[in-house]
């Protein structure tokens, strides 16, 4: 199960996901990143607290958008994520392609 | 020995997963390498259920796991054209980037976090295994 919530504040954009991303649901994740591009955000931030799961599919996703983000100039940083999850970026690297921060107090101050 | 008949719907992942977790929280293994693991076994699974089977839920494939004291064993076996991702050429984390494909992390991952890996193949009957020793890290 993945809930996808998208909460505007003030000058960003908080994207909670709350569940389990594998293949099945992936899309989903991939949707609610490509409609805030649509709606012009440029600040976004991951609210990965209470994501238990992310697969290859879904990290594939963040992965897919990456050129996008620096061309469009929109700041993105995840925070929150669980210590099993974050293992999981940290095996793959892709700590080093995306912020990662603790909390979303830090997460903010990471943004310019 | 623990068996599953995974139907070859990405919705069934999830049942996986619990299947898995049942099955590792005996080992004594932290909640780290335990969720390490079932993601490694889930990769492998969904990679088949995708590519070899193109999510036909009438078509399955079966999980058998084996634990001893030196090592746990997965064996996946499934009938079809198979997957050898011993042959898969992963790419490089920066291609993945580059060319904006979503796939190709998955199998890094399981190569990452697995041991050993084996694959046979009968023209029929195609069996992975991947292998994570008990005492190695």
């Amino acid at each position: 199960m993945l809930k996808i919530e998208n909460i505007d504040q003030n000058d960003h954009i908080v994207l909670q996901l709350k569940g389990e991303i594998d293949a099945s649901n992936s899309v989903d994740l991939d949707a609610a990143i490509q409609e805030m591009l649509n709606k012009g955000a440029k600040k976004i931030l991951v609210d990965c607290a209470q994501l238990e799961y992310i697969s290859s599919a879904g990290l594939g996703v963040f992965m897919s958008y990456l050129e996008e983000f620096q061309e469009k100039d929109v700041q993105i940083v995840i925070f929150g994520l669980l210590e099993k999850v974050h293992q999981v970026f940290v095996i793959l690297g892709l700590d080093k392609l995306i912020t990662i921060k603790t909390t979303q107090q830090d997460a903010l101050e990471a943004m310019l | 020995m623990n068996d599953l008949k995974l139907y070859c719907d990405t919705q069934q992942l999830a049942s996986l997963r619990d299947f898995l977790h049942n099955t590792l929280r005996q080992t004594g293994l932290n909640e780290i390498d335990i969720h390490q693991l079932i993601l490694a076994v889930e990769e492998v699974c969904a990679n088949m259920i995708i590519h070899s089977h193109s999510c036909d839920p009438e078509t399955y494939i079966n999980l058998r796991t084996q634990i001893s004291e030196e090592e746990i064993v997965f064996e996946i076996t499934d009938m079809g054209k198979g997957f050898n991702l011993l042959e898969y050429q992963e790419p490089e984390i920066a291609e993945v980037v580059k060319t904006k494909r979503k796939g190709g992390l998955g199998i890094m991952l399981v190569k990452k976090i697995m041991d050993k890996i084996e694959f046979e193949s009968n023209g029929v009957k195609n069996t992975c295994r991947l292998i994570k020793g008990l005492n190695s890290k």
